[in-house]
Parts: C-alpha cells; sequence; structure tokens
C-alpha cells in the first residue's frame, strides 16, 4: 500500500492549509459581527 | 475606454445566461441517457446490437453528462453569479470566464463523442481520455483565477459563507483530478494510469468519495446557502452553524473513500479508517440540512405556495436522507449485505436525483427569469408539476431500488444447510425485473420534469430579453 505514502501526508498538508485559511479568517476579522453577515445579502440591490 | 469603464460597472451575466440555459439543456440530454440504460438494463435487447449504443459505454456518458454537464453547468453559473452578487463586484476576467464556457462545452462534447466510442481510462467519474483530462485542467483552472480574482477584488469585507464553499469546491476538485487522473499517454485517445492495482483503486475512491464530497455535496451547499436564504427572503436560520458547517465538513471529509472497497484487498485498517470518518460525517452533514431547512422556521407557510423553495427546502430533506443512509452503508456489517447490490444505486441516486438535481432546478428556477428581465418564470403552474412529478419519480425509483438491493443482497448470502448456495446469481436478476420496470417508470417521471423544465425555460427565455444590471454602489466599507 505504497500509495498511502503519497495519500495521508497529502491529507495532512491538505488539514494544514485548512487550518491555515480558518486562521486567516478568524484573523482578519472575517467572523465579527456573524449573525449580521447572513441578513446583508437580503438587503443587497441584485438589480432585480 | 469609455465602453469598458461601464462594462466594468455592470455583473458579467452573459457567461451566468450560457451555463444556467445549458444547464437544462444537459439536464435533458444527461437523464435521457440515463432512461435508455435503466431500460436496457430491463430488456437488454434495446442496445439493438449496437456497439455505441451498449450498457457499458452509455453509462459513462450518462454519469458524465449529468454530473459534469448538469450539475458543472448549474456550479458554474451559480458560483459565478453568488460571487458577483455577494462581493458586489464584475468577474474578475471576461475573456478567462468566456473560456470556462466554451472549453466546458468542448469537454462535454467531447465527452459525448469519446465514450460511445470506446475510449476510456476505465475509472469511474474520471473516465475521459488524457488529452480531454488536460483540457479539463485548463478549464479548471481559468474557473479558479475568475473565482478567486474577484473574491480578491471584492467590494464587501466579509466573504459570504457560500463563496466559502464555492471555493473550497473549486480547489478540491483540481486536487482530485490532478492526482487521480495522472496517467501515461500510450497513443493519442489511450493511456495507463500511474498507478497499478490496488493502489489504483485506493486512489480512484479517494478521488470518487471526494468528488461526491467536493463536487456534489460542497459546491451545491454553496447554491443552497444562498439561494434558499433570498427566495425565502430570510437570513439562513444560524450563520454562525453555518461556518461550523463549513469547516467541519472540509476538514472530514477526505478519508471516506476507503468505505468503497470494503472486503476488497485494501488493507483492513484502512477500511475501517473510511467507515469511521464516513460516520462522523454524518455530524457536519446534519448540522448543514437542518441549518437550511429551519431558516422556513417562522414562514412555513412559503413553501405551501412557492413551488421554488419546496424544490430547495425538499433537496435538504433529500440531503439528509442521503448523508444518514450513506454513513450507515459505510458500516462493514451493513455494507456486507449492501455491496455490488441494487442499494448502492438506490442510495446514488436519493443524493443525486434528490439533492443535486432538486437544488440545481430549485436555483435555476430563481436565475433565469432574473436573468433574462423577467419577473419569474413563463409558468409557475409548470414549476409545480415540474416539483410534483420529479419527486414523486424520486420516490419510485429509490424505493424500487432498495427494495430490490436488499433482496438481492439477502438472495447472495442465502446459504442450504449443506454449504452450498441457495440462488444462483442468475435467479436474483430474474428476481430484479419488476423492480427494473418501476425504476424505469419513476425515471421517466424525473426525465419528464425536466422536460417540462426546458419548454418553461424557452419560454421565458424567447419571452424576455439578456439584460445588464449595473454593480450598485459599496453598501460595506472594503
Amino acid at each position: 500500500m505504497d500509495i498511502l505514502y503519497l495519500l495521508i501526508p497529502l491529507s495532512v498538508v491538505l488539514v494544514f492549509l485548512i487550518l491555515a485559511g480558518l486562521w486567516w479568517a478568524v484573523d482578519s476579522g472575517q467572523f465579527e459581527d456573524i449573525e449580521e453577515e447572513g441578513a446583508r445579502i437580503l438587503r443587497q440591490d441584485d438589480g432585480e | 475606454m469609455a465602453f469598458s469603464n461601464q462594462s466594468a460597472t455592470q455583473y458579467n451575466d452573459t457567461v451566468v445566461r450560457q451555463f444556467a440555459v445549458m444547464t437544462v439543456v444537459w439536464g435533458v440530454v444527461g437523464m435521457l441517457v440515463g432512461v435508455v440504460i435503466a431500460a436496457q438494463l430491463t430488456w437488454p435487447e434495446l442496445n439493438l446490437g449496437i456497439p455505441w449504443l451498449s450498457y457499458g459505454r452509455l453509462r459513462p456518458l450518462h454519469t458524465n453528462a449529468v454530473i459534469f454537464a448538469f450539475g458543472g453547468c448549474a456550479l458554474f453559473a451559480s458560483a459565478y453569479y453568488v460571487v458577483q452578487r455577494t462581493c458586489q463586484v464584475r468577474l474578475f476576467s471576461d475573456t478567462l470566464a468566456a473560456f470556462t464556457f466554451w472549453g466546458w462545452q468542448l469537454v462535454i462534447v467531447a465527452a459525448a463523442i469519446s465514450l460511445p466510442l470506446g475510449y476510456t481510462q476505465g475509472k469511474e467519474y474520471a473516465e475521459l481520455e488524457w488529452p480531454i483530462d488536460i483540457l479539463i485542467t485548463l478549464v479548471w483552472v481559468s474557473y479558479a483565477i475568475v473565482f478567486f480574482g474577484t473574491l480578491g477584488t471584492r467590494k464587501v469585507r466579509h466573504i459570504y459563507v457560500a463563496n466559502w464553499f464555492f471555493g473550497a469546491f473549486i480547489l478540491a476538485v483540481a486536487l482530485l483530478h490532478l492526482v487521480n487522473s495522472a496517467a501515461v499517454p500510450a497513443s493519442w485517445m489511450k493511456s495507463y494510469s500511474a498507478y497499478a492495482g490496488v493502489q489504483d483503486a485506493m486512489v480512484q475512491w479517494w478521488y470518487g468519495h471526494n468528488a461526491v464530497g467536493f463536487f456534489l455535496t460542497a459546491g451545491f451547499l454553496g447554491m443552497m446557502y444562498y439561494f434558499i436564504p433570498k427566495q425565502a427572503g430570510r437570513p439562513v436560520y444560524s450563520y454562525r452553524l453555518s461556518i461550523v458547517h463549513f469547516w467541519a465538513l472540509i476538514f472530514t471529509y477526505m478519508w471516506a473513500g476507503p468505505h468503497h472497497l470494503h472486503y476488497s484487498a485494501l488493507p483492513d485498517w484502512t477500511q475501517s479508517v473510511g467507515m469511521v470518518f464516513s460516520l462522523i460525517l454524518l455530524a457536519p452533514s446534519w448540522g448543514g440540512m437542518i441549518n437550511g431547512i429551519m431558516t422556513l422556521s417562522g414562514a412555513w407557510h412559503k413553501l405551501r405556495d412557492d413551488p421554488i423553495l419546496r424544490f430547495l427546502i425538499v433537496s435538504l430533506s433529500f440531503y439528509g436522507m442521503s448523508t444518514f443512509e450513506g454513513p450507515m452503508m459505510s458500516i462493514k456489517t451493513v455494507n456486507a449485505l449492501s455491496h455490488y447490490t441494487d442499494w448502492t444505486i438506490g442510495h446514488v441516486h436519493s443524493g443525486a436525483l434528490g439533492w443535486v438535481g432538486l437544488v440545481s432546478m430549485g436555483s435555476m428556477y430563481y436565475l433565469i427569469p432574473r436573468l433574462f428581465g423577467q419577473k419569474q418564470m413563463y409558468s409557475v403552474k409548470a414549476i409545480e408539476l415540474h416539483f410534483w412529478i420529479a419527486t414523486i419519480g424520486i420516490v419510485i425509483y429509490i424505493a424500487a431500488m432498495w427494495i430490490a438491493g436488499v433482496m438481492q443482497g439477502l438472495m447472495w448470502r442465502g446459504i442450504n444447510p449443506d454449504g452450498t448456495l441457495t440462488y444462483t446469481f442468475v435467479e436474483s436478476v430474474k428476481a430484479t425485473y419488476p423492480f427494473y420496470v418501476v425504476r424505469l417508470l419513476g425515471g421517466l417521471l424525473y426525465f419528464g420534469g425536466m422536460l417540462l423544465m426546458l419548454w418553461n425555460t424557452w419560454k421565458t427565455v424567447t419571452g424576455g430579453r439578456a439584460v445588464s444590471v449595473t454593480v450598485p454602489g459599496i453598501v460595506a466599507p472594503a
């Protein structure tokens, strides 16, 4: 099962990349005022 | 220059219109092929003795057409629409966006020609030969550049949750495609996989199940998180939960694949890892389903007279059903009964027809009139009728396959006291015949609904005109 030497490290790298994404999102204030964001799309003018 | 300045202040809806219309067209084509092969399983003579129309060649054509042509076009259309509307900015590149449309159509046409001709890599959901694989890669990289470029130039600081799902879908599919399609070309339309034997099987189902997770789930969840709130006129039930749903789903998805290889040459522990991860997936899946359905909390009456909302909400109940059924089937003892039976086909179609199909149709019924300057589809009655015949079709389809599957599983494991098998294989095939007839009926109903949608789309498009929508002023600090 040599393939696991590719797939498992790949998954570990991915988990770190996902963590980096999560870190960035939290750090850059994406999740401040979080419930407000759900309503914003309803107020936007889509030009209908 | 004046012209290009003006066009930058408008959304690029041309590419959204193209993908939205082709979603409906490819839906009809893909489901028609599905009906044909369902009939062939019932009456094998229907291949008419023509190699091009044999089941083995048409079946990958069906799966490629419904997943990548119908589903793919729906994903392109909705990702391009949603990212522009939620970021309040025009698509990053019109040229690349146009290339993704024409490139993707070329991939589909190439699939429609090469598969019946018998060209295949023999990998499920990744059958297309290497030149087509390269074209897919080019289109996908362009898709990523357009999508992430648009996100990068957004005028709204917060990235709406649907975009996270679309983004994860685009990146994951790129990775899956690159790893699984690695092959050594032997000639123009022939190649050999870079992996062999059980290694190849492992890569294939690592790809195959993550394609279900990221192509058929994450992408369509992006659709769900935008179109359900918009159609219901209410924000998603818990925005906080939608964020948790996203991160939990992508952190836990990658290792469910080995459940496709239970009781195979794959090491036992790898099978168990696949089973455990599949079971874990129940939690984020149901969190998301409940979140979507509860968006209607306090406004359930909207379901009564809004057929589009009904498409979207019922799609979620099928999502909940198949994400419960999937983890159960991944348990090895259950899988011992269900594996290789038509139960698997029933499971796949409850997800495909129920979740992916209905959520795409609902989203397209929302999008198409808006893209062509109309208030609603030409006939709301037809949407209503479509909803009912599609839903009844799905229920008939999956019920037939459930019964057939459990019956096959039981017949195959039936053992006489003297240790011989109770039934020959062909006896189980004969016993399945009536269920294949019923399944064909369910498929015909679902296909009929799609024809209705094609007619309704035709009337809406020809009765309307392509409209240009101006990007509104900035509503949030950039």
